[in-house]
Formats: structure tokens, C-alpha cells, sequence
């Protein structure tokens, strides 16, 4: 198989370029990390972060022939040659394929992504009904990627001043736990031109989630909260 | 060389590291936690069905029915203080996990929902308990992201993409703190702190099939070993039942808890006939023999005759779609069926050591004295896998290696809290002090070398695998360990091409290689020296196991020296669980 990967050391390149490699393998039921180890054997010179290999950790997430993803759990038989990986577009560029996150992660803290709730706590667990728990699902989950981030033009635009969708998915994973008494704090810092309202709609970040999250509805819902609460 | 100084430094920064710091940051020390990846990438994200405790929720429960359970489970080389301690604070712990925010299933009544796993009972030895508290089948995940959300909160100083390169300790044995290489920029970091506390995971990258992360390459057990440390019961490595066949991804033992089963080729539910009164919730150790005869005997399935099957749409869509969501996206992903309505190829993977650095139930390393059975080495603390405390001993029981991180990691701390009152100064780092980090480090620059680093990687793993595995015997042991040998002198003639400062990981993946030698080398010893069969150490020539001569722990040094010392079969408050014949 073909790739065409883009390679960038600044302790040697003036410039970044793009370089070929082939690899003997079967795509099968392979994915794209598995080729990228057999390519990283021939040429130890490729930098790319990788830890779980199951989709799980947000490690080895890159731009797979336009796309952003996470190459361990992109099947090497859907993509077409030669497979073009580039770096997180919208972040500085350390080497090769890794970047610089911590734009990424500034923003994510900035939303204050822990649970709020300053009772004493009870001996036991706070109760929480299973409906009240399900209002969780499909935002705890999300590993911290960067896919829906780096693939919006909101976030390119202004990284240093909207939050972007993987942030605003966890402002409203704790603005909807019933457990959580940050709600109108959470929604006055978020009531800004850029941090939440730059935000247009794009649904880039719902396209490219590897875990299928939906940040858009996400930020819907944030929205919609402050209008109500207008009225 | 730059230089900071801190009270703690913690090495890693996954389920047990981060709750350290939690405590210790809480508790207004000064804590560096240095990791060599983004906090939510550590390899306790990967563990799915939660954490065990006996909160009781379901059926009526008692932390010393978990203490019974898990002792048996050790097949009864667990130390039964440290278990005492773990088992007494497990609910304390998870009410706390539930208070930091962590997302946890319900059950109607709003309480944290709880499901059945292996190895647990009622009443010592009786009815199926149902103790393992559960965020869907992502508890790892829930855990991982609760404890680095609250370290926001709580300030925590983390060095991101650090990774600990040797110890320094001085001429009395003290440590002094740690170097690391600052991945993006190249260079050494000499963090120097009172207390320095090693969380660094596992070391399942020793084998060649295994469920565990890339990263999980036994740093903290090299620099522990290097440093003259020794590394104990490494004999024992547990082969979950069912990694996904061929990929080797973890499927939770959950879907078992759930209702799930095993079958052969022939469609039989086998473990019938191996625990007949446990059956699929048998010890880990006993399910994964199971199906490693069933294979053997010519009843796997599949072309190859290879795997077996774990059955579970029988369960329930329901069930299925709202507590193994995760599984199911592993089940389509990596083995390409859908188990709402097919079964998943699955086979014993290599998935957790649980050897490690010696501690006391309170964190400290301890190594044998030569007055007295044991000291602690002052100022060095271990947690998590990287730990062996020991409260897994043999055999660990599921559902208890996320409450090991929790228990661990806040009793280290709150024992570091005591420590620096005690010890409010630090001595000066000795001259010589960093002389094997770096040399460790400068070692890699060497231009070329006849051997590739990822050449000798693989060829490590596959002697580990073939050598080292579910079933053991003498001869093949003693051939694993020459040709390790053959490999550790390759290694010697190894070098890496890329000798750029940025973010070099060819220069990590060398540096991780020599941990995992450590690691490879403390095991293989360790298995062959013990010549009796327990826990997950199943030896085809010593089938038996051998309290008479074998109610020991193994000591492995890095020169290869073995030593060992005895179980600690007295609890802390309780009356002991005297060893006794172990079935399911």
C-alpha cells in the first residue's frame, strides 16, 4: 500500500514535506495504526503519538486523506491510495504528525470540567436516577481527541477565544448532571460573542467524532438554556 | 541541567497516580506529576467493568465476604493486611469517586448500579455476590477523566509528555527524586522532591499478545530494578479469558457478569465442567486454563480452530445497547460482528502483572534488610499495577485493580503527608547521583549499530509468548530464558537512526525496550524457579501448588539474583484465612 505522509523536524527541516513510503500489507481487517507501525519499523524518523490501539485513549487522532480521525480504529480497506496523513489541521505543528494540544486543552479547562456542588457530601452516594444518568450519555464519554475541534473553522479562526465543540460538549455534560450546582455560572461564562457563540452550525465536529458524539446538539442545548432563562 | 524542586513527585499520571495527587494537592503539598503522556491517555481509560466494592446496593454484602473472595482469589499468596485495608476502605473510596462526579450507573433507586464478576461470593464461599460498581463498561474511562478533571480543580502541577528516565538516590539509599527527558524539547530534567511516588502501570507490552496500551512498558519497575530494588512475584502474569481473537483488545469480564458465556466448537458452555458451580465467574486463571485446553484439545473454534466463543445475545438488546455499549464498538470494530445477534472470538491475552515493586500497604517500598525482614527505602513509594502490595497475589480477582489505583493511591498519600513532617529537608543529590540516567540517555546517540531497537521488540515479545504463557514447564522456560539472553546482546548492538531532539520516539520506544528487559528478565527467572503450580502460574511439570515449601513471595534482582520472603498471613484486625484447597 501507498502513503504519503507529512514530515516536519525542525531541528532539521527548514520546511515541512510530504514523503512516500510503501508498505507489503494485506489490508484485511487492518487498521491504518497497524501500517503506520510497519512504516515507523522501516523509518524510525516518524513521530506520531499512539497508547490504547482501541479508540479509547485519543492518542494517534491525524488527517486521514482530508478527514480528521483516529488511525487506530480507521479500517485500512475504507481509505483510498495513496492514504495522505497530515497533522491536526488548526494546531501548531511539534513534528511530523504530533501537535501542540495545548491550545486544545487550555480551552477544555477553561469550561471548568469537574462537578460543582458544594454540600456536604452524604456518607454514602449522592442519588441520581437512571433517567438523570442517561441525561449523561453521549457527553462522558468523550476521549479528549481533538478531531471535532481541529476540524472546525470557528476554532481555526479563533482558538484563543471559543471554546470549540469539544469543550462545549463537557460544559453541558456538568450543565446536565442533576448532581451539578454550577448551572448558572457555567452558562454566564459561556454568554459571550466568541466563547459558545461563534459556534455556526458547521456540524464538522459531528461528522468527524470517531466516538459518534454530537457536540452540535450539545451546543444547541446550551442556547436554548440561555434564551430560557431570558425569559 | 535544569532543576526544579517539589515536595512529591509522582511518576505517572492514570487512575492511581492522579488520585496521589488529588489527596496530596488537597492536603496543600507542592506535586509535580510527570507523565509520559496526556493525563487521559494512561491505560486505566482502558478498563471497563468497574470497580469492586461491597457497597451492598444489589444484594446484602460485607467488605470481609470481598476480603474472603479476594484472599482465595490470591489462591492465597496475597498479603492479608493489605487486603484487609483495600476490602475495609472499598466503599469509603467509590462514595468518594461518586462525589468527585464520576458518572456511574443507576439502579432505580438512584444508587450506584452493581453487577456480578468473577470470583465473587456471598457468605465466604457461597451464592454469586454482585459487588462491582459500574459506569456502563467504561469505568476506566470515568475514572481516569473524574480524577483529571478534579486535579484541575484542584491545581495540580502536571509535566506533560515527561518521561522518568532513572531514580537518584544517594549513598544511604535515599531518593532523592527522578530525571526525565522533556519529550518535545529533548532534554533532561532533574526533578529533585522528599517523597518520590512511582504509579507507572503495567508491563504487558512484554508479551506479544496483550490487551494492554503501547505505553504500558514497566518504567517505574526498570528504574526500581536499575536502582537495585528487587521486583516481586513477577512470576505472575494474568491472561484475561477473553481478548478479542487476533486483535487482542479486552472484552470485559462484564459481559460474563452480565449473563454472557463461553462455548466450543462443539456449541458446548464448557465451563460447566471446569467450575461447576461458579462456571463462567471462576477465577480469571481457571477460565483462561479452560479455554486453553478446550483449544488444545482440539475444540476451538473457527477455521483455525483457535479461539472460543463468548455468547452473549441472549441477554438482551436492552441489556446489551445500555451497560456494554463499549463492547459492543469493540466486538464490530475489531472482530466484525455484532454481538446483539453473534458471538465474539475471544482467547486468553496477557492483560496484568500482578508483581511489581514491593510496598507495605501504605505505599512505601519496602526491600529484605540486613537487620530485621524489611525497611522501607526512604522517600520512594509505589502504586497501581507497577505496585505489588501484594493484594492480588497469584491471581487477581476483576473489578479489583481500579480499587487497588483508589485505596493505594490515597493511602500513599496520606502516608507522604506524614513523611514530609518528618522529614522536612532534603539531602544534597551526590555527585555521581545522575550518572545512569544519563548514561541511559547518551547511550542512544550512538551513531549506528548493527541491530534496530523495533527488531529486538518484537523478537523479545514473541520468546515471552511462547515461552512464558499460560502453561509452563522447565525446559521450555530455561530455553525462553537463553534466548532473552541472545536478545539482551543484540541490544547491546542496537542503535536508532533518528537523533533528532524533537520529539524523538524512536529515542523512547530504546528507552522503554530497556525497561521492558528488566521486566522480561525478572519474570522469566521468577517462573522458573518456582517449581509448584498457583494463581496464574501453571506449571505442566508441577501441577500442584506447594504451601509447604511455596507460601512465599519471589524477590528478583537485576543481576539475577532470587530471594524471597514469607506471605503476610496475619490481617491488620481480623482472624486470618488459613490457605485452603481452591475451587470454583
Amino acid at each position: 500500500m501507498r502513503f504519503s505522509i507529512y514530515r516536519f523536524d525542525p531541528d532539521a527541516d527548514a520546511n515541512p514535506y510530504m514523503k512516500d513510503y510503501d508498505v507489503e500489507l494485506e489490508a484485511g481487517d487492518k487498521m491504518l495504526l497497524d501500517a503506520l507501525i510497519l512504516i515507523k519499523a522501516q523509518d524510525d524518523s516518524l513521530s506520531l503519538r499512539k497508547s490504547c490501539r482501541e479508540g479509547v485513549c485519543g492518542s494517534d487522532a491525524m488527517n486521514i486523506n482530508g478527514r480528521n480521525g483516529l488511525a487506530c480504529i480507521t479500517p485500512l480497506s475504507a481509505l483510498k491510495e495513496p492514504i495522505e496523513l497530515l497533522p491536526l489541521p488548526g494546531l501548531p505543528v511539534i513534528r511530523d504528525l504530533v501537535v501542540d494540544m495545548e491550545p486544545f486543552f487550555r480551552q477544555y479547562r477553561s469550561i471548568r470540567p469537574y462537578l460543582i456542588n458544594n454540600d456536604p457530601p452524604p456518607e454514602t452516594e449522592r442519588l441520581q436516577s437512571p433517567e438523570e444518568r442517561a441525561e449523561l450519555d453521549g457527553l462522558y464519554e468523550c476521549i479528549l481527541c481533538a478531531c471535532c475541534t481541529t476540524a472546525c473553522p470557528s476554532f481555526w479562526w479563533n482558538p484563543d477565544k471559543f471554546v470549540g465543540p469539544a469543550g462545549l460538549l463537557q460544559a453541558w455534560r456538568f450543565i446536565s448532571d442533576s448532581r451539578d450546582q454550577a448551572t448558572s455560572e457555567r452558562l454566564d461564562d459561556l454568554e459571550d460573542p466568541y466563547r459558545l457563540f461563534r459556534c455556526h452550525s458547521i456540524m464538522n465536529c459531528v461528522d468527524v467524532c470517531p466516538k459518534e458524539l454530537n457536540p452540535t446538539e450539545a451546543i444547541g442545548k446550551i442556547k436554548a438554556m440561555m434564551v430560557r432563562r431570558k425569559i | 541541567m535544569e532543576k526544579r524542586k517539589f515536595d512529591v513527585a509522582i511518576i505517572g499520571a492514570g487512575g492511581a497516580g492522579m488520585r496521589a495527587a488529588l489527596q496530596l494537592s488537597t492536603a496543600g503539598c507542592n506535586v509535580a506529576v510527570l507523565t509520559k503522556v496526556f493525563p487521559t491517555r494512561s491505560h486505566t481509560v482502558a478498563a471497563q467493568g468497574g470497580i469492586t466494592a461491597a457497597l451492598g446496593n444489589v444484594t446484602e454484602d460485607d467488605w470481609l465476604w470481598h476480603m474472603y473472595d479476594t484472599v482465595k482469589g490470591s489462591d492465597y499468596l496475597g498479603d492479608q493486611d493489605a487486603i484487609e485495608y483495600m476490602c475495609r476502605m472499598g466503599p469509603q473510596v467509590v462514595y468518594e469517586m461518586e462525589h468527585f462526579g464520576l458518572p456511574f450507573s443507576r439502579l432505580q433507586n438512584g444508587k450506584i448500579y452493581q453487577r456480578p464478576f468473577g470470583g465473587q461470593s456471598r457468605n465466604f464461599g457461597g451464592d454469586q455476590a454482585t459487588r462491582t460498581c459500574a459506569a456502563a463498561d467504561r469505568t476506566g474511562h470515568a475514572v481516569l477523566h473524574t480524577l483529571y478533571q478534579k486535579n484541575i480543580q484542584a491545581k495540580t502541577h502536571f509535566f506533560v509528555e515527561y518521561m522518568a528516565i532513572d531514580l537518584v538516590r544517594d549513598g544511604e539509599g535515599r531518593v532523592l527524586g527522578v530525571i526525565a527527558l522533556d519529550m518535545e524539547k529533548g532534554e533532561p530534567l532533574l526533578v529533585e522532591a522528599r517523597a518520590t511516588l512511582l504509579a507507572t502501570g503495567g508491563a504487558g507490552r512484554i508479551f506479544h499478545a496483550s490487551t494492554n496500551a503501547f505505553i504500558n512498558t514497566g518504567d517505574g519497575l526498570g528504574m526500581a530494578s536499575r536502582s537495585g530494588i528487587p521486583l516481586e512475584d513477577m512470576e505472575f502474569w494474568q491472561f484475561h479469558p477473553t481478548g478479542v481473537a487476533g486483535a487482542g483488545i479486552l472484552i470485559s469480564e462484564g459481559v460474563r457478569g452480565e449473563g454472557g458465556y463461553l462455548v466450543n466448537s462443539a456449541g458446548e458452555r464448557f465451563m460447566e465442567r471446569y467450575a461447576p458451580h461458579a462456571k463462567d465467574l471462576a477465577g480469571r486463571d481457571v477460565v483462561a486454563r479452560a479455554i486453553a485446553i478446550e483449544i488444545h484439545e482440539g475444540r476451538g473454534c473457527g477455521k483455525n480452530r483457535d479461539h472460543v466463543l463468548l455468547k452473549l445475545d441472549h441477554i438482551g438488546r436492552e441489556v446489551i445497547l445500555d451497560k456494554l455499549p463499549g463492547i459492543r464498538e469493540i466486538a464490530m470494530k475489531f472482530a466484525h460482528v455484532d454481538p446483539l445477534d453473534s458471538p465474539i472470538p475471544v482467547v486468553p491475552t496477557a492483560h496484568y502483572m500482578m508483581g511489581g515493586i514491593p510496598t507495605h500497604y501504605r505505599g512505601q517500598v519496602v526491600v529484605p534488610a540486613k537487620t530485621g525482614p524489611e525497611e522501607a527505602v526512604q522517600g520512594l513509594y509505589a502504586i497501581g499495577e507497577c505496585a505489588c502490595v501484594s493484594v492480588h497475589g497469584a491471581n487477581r480477582l476483576g473489578g479489583n485493580s481500579l480499587l487497588d489505583l483508589l485505596v493505594f493511591g490515597r493511602a500513599a498519600a496520606d502516608h507522604i503527608v506524614e513523611y514530609l513532617k518528618e522529614n522536612p529537608t532534603s539531602p544534597p543529590v551526590p555527585k555521581g547521583g545522575l550518572d545512569l540516567a544519563l548514561s541511559r540517555l547518551a547511550r542512544w546517540e550512538r551513531p549506528d549499530g548493527e541491530e534496530r531497537v523495533a527488531d529486538i521488540y518484537r523478537d523479545m515479545q514473541k520468546i515471552m509468548q511462547s515461552h512464558c504463557g499460560v502453561f509452563r514447564r522447565a525446559e521450555v522456560l530455561e530455553e525462553g530464558l537463553q534466548k532473552l539472553l541472545e536478545v539482551r546482546q543484540r541490544l547491546d548492538r542496537a542503535a536508532i537512526s533518528d537523533h533528532s531532539r524533537v520529539f524523538n520516539t524512536a529515542r523512547i520506544e530504546a528507552l522503554e525496550l530497556d525497561n521492558l528487559m528488566e521486566v522480561a528478565f525478572a519474570t522469566i527467572r521468577s517462573a522458573i524457579e518456582r517449581t509448584e503450580s498457583r494463581g496464574a502460574h501453571a506449571r505442566d511439570d508441577h501441577p500442584e501448588r506447594d504451601d509447604e515449601n511455596w507460601l512465599k513471595h519471589t524477590l528478583a534482582y537485576s543481576d539475577g539474583t532470587i530471594d524471597y520472603k514469607p506471605v503476610r498471613l496475619k490481617p491488620l484486625s481480623v482472624p486470618s484465612f488459613p490457605p485452603k484447597t481452591r475451587t470454583y
